[in-house]
């Protein structure tokens, strides 16, 4: 009998498990089928896009900036320096375009929109909100999450187009600065190097990463417990469960887009 | 009007309701007394399906509540929550009009906000707390804030979870005086919580007391004085000592 313990504790955590998969698949199911049934809340979108889009550029800068400055300078530091002027432009560009770009902003939006949803969200929720948009014939899932889910998988491509330009930029700053380079000759390595398909896949990463990012914060915001220990846990949960699925979804496209 | 049969519900362990039954005639007005943390909002909230009930049946108009459509359902009624429960992100008085500037019952922006200023002088709150945040409201107006909300739309049965709680006794009154009004006047079908015994007699047509998961008593406030329930008339006066265990 004692034997099997783990075993049993083992089934526990599967079965657990695939139930949390299943909750979330019909949650995401939902979602997506209210984009289709009205009524809309067109003003609700707007707020959304603005917070998660306008409000989130100056972070999003500056982290495409400074991660694109010490790219720069770890590939020149990195035994590139022999045909330094070549290596640097390029690497920089794939790096940004294809991984950094994304996966950064994706976790910068994580820790900025999804906490920020799961609190809000949760928060209505302990506080009876949801429960009087219910009674005041107002759907939660069309009211609360679609505007945000829709909002950030359309503004979250631009933001990562934002966040590869300036990361580019911080890397020709650096090489033009620091290293010595020279402006045109930076230029013309990056956009050579470049194709069509890094560009694509980043903003296609950027459109999951924000549907991710929102979808989480909404789910752990309608799943919270009560009180203020609910809405911390709800809170942490979602950060955490978006980051992970952001750099797990971005192995899997990374693997759909490169891999071929 | 409204039935609760044998209504059951548990969280966990905690079995809260055990057997519910209740009658509310169409255009009366019930009051529900029972000690805090009976289940009282919960049996609301069972009514409103905000919480599923484990078994038992709950009919509005003789239709199972459970069955049929649900935006037709939510339409007919008003609820003021035991917390306000108002949308702090909006002004006042879009809270007020909140029923009024989306769907069925969407009309212009002013005529919205002209009804919901006209519902806030009813709760006893001035226009200039219109635009005002929630949080920038004390306790009480918020309540009344909550009330204004539940009656907005005029709905045909309201639900008040505890409306006087944390007002002034003049502003008890008020509210009390109001719910009357709405029922008499209007017709609406009210359930009401309260712990104020005074509400009770200002409000009620007939009262029920929630204790153990069941309706220990209920019949028309005119007999809850003499009604020979030892719950009953504990709660009813107040007293420490009785059937009801005061855990200390
Ligand atoms: N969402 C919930 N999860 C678990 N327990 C709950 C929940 N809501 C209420 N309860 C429990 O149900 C009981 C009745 O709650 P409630 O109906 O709010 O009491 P009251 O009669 O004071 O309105 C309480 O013991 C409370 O802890
Ligand atoms: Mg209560």
């Amino acid at each position: 009998m004692i034997a099997l313990y783990p075993l049993a504790a083992l089934g526990r955590a599967v079965l657990a498990l695939l139930a949390a998969i299943g909750r979330f698949a019909i949650f995401t199911g939902q979602t997506v089928s209210h984009l289709v049934r009205p009524p809309f809340y067109p003003r609700e979108f707007g707020q959304a896009m603005m917070q998660i889009g306008y409000f989130s550029l100056p972070v999003v800068g500056l982290t495409a900036l400074f991660t694109g400055g010490a790219l720069a300078l770890q590939i020149y530091a990195g035994g590139a320096r022999f045909s330094a002027e070549a290596v640097v432009p390029q690497i920089v560009a794939i790096g940004m375009v294809r991984e950094l770009g994304p996966v950064l902003v994706g976790l910068m939006i994580a820790a900025r929109v999804t906490s920020s949803i799961a609190a809000e969200i949760a928060t209505m929720k302990v506080t009876e909100q949801i429960d009087a948009l219910v009674t005041l014939s107002t759907h939660p899932m069309k009211y609360l999450t679609l505007p945000r889910v829709l909002a950030a998988t359309l503004v979250m491509p631009l933001l990562v187009g934002v966040g590869d330009i300036i990361g580019i930029y911080g890397g020709f700053l650096v090489g033009t600065e620091r290293l010595g380079f020279n402006a045109a000759t930076y230029l013309k390595n990056t956009a050579d190097f470049l194709e069509l398909r890094d560009i694509v896949s980043s903003l296609a990463k950027g459109a999951v990463f924000g549907f991710i990012a929102a979808l989480m914060g909404c789910y752990y915001g309608m799943n919270s417990t009560r009180g203020a220990m609910g809405v911390g846990r709800a809170t942490k949960g979602s950060v955490v469960a978006a980051a992970v699925l952001i750099l797990a979804a971005n192995f899997i496209l990374t693997e759909a887009f490169f891999a071929l | 009007m409204i039935r609760l049969t044998d209504i059951h519900k548990a969280f966990g362990s905690n079995h809260v309701l055990r057997g519910v039954n209740l009658h509310v005639p169409r255009g009366t007005s019930m009051v529900i007394i029972g000690g805090s943390g009976t289940g009282k909002s919960i049996a609301l909230k069972c009514i409103l399906g905000l919480v599923t009930h484990d078994s038992g049946t709950i009919e509005v108009d003789g239709q199972d509540v459970r069955k049929g459509d649900r935006d037709a359902f939510l339409a007919r009624f008003g609820m003021l929550f035991q917390g306000g429960a108002l949308f702090d992100s909006l002004p006042v008085w879009q809270n007020v009009a909140f029923r009024l500037m989306r769907g069925s019952l969407k009309r212009p922006r002013a005529e919205a906000r002209e009804i919901a200023i006209e519902k806030l002088r009813r709760v006893g709150l001035k226009p200039d707390v219109a635009d005002k945040l929630p949080a920038e409201l004390s306790g009480g107006m918020q309540k009344r804030v909550g009330l204004a909300r539940a009656i907005a739309a005029e709905p045909e049965i309201i639900f008040f979870d505890e409306p006087t709680t944390g007002l002034d006794p003049i502003m008890a009154g008020v509210i009390n005086e109001l719910i009357r009004e709405i029922v008499t006047e209007m017709g609406a079908t009210a359930m009401t919580i309260t712990h104020d015994m005074t509400s009770v007699r200002a409000i009620a047509d007939n009262v029920a007391m929630l204790h153990d998961g069941v309706i220990k008593w209920t019949g028309p406030v005119a007999q809850m004085d003499n009604s020979g329930d030892p719950y009953l008339d504990q709660f009813i006066h107040g007293r420490a000592t009785g059937p009801i265990e005061a855990v200390r």
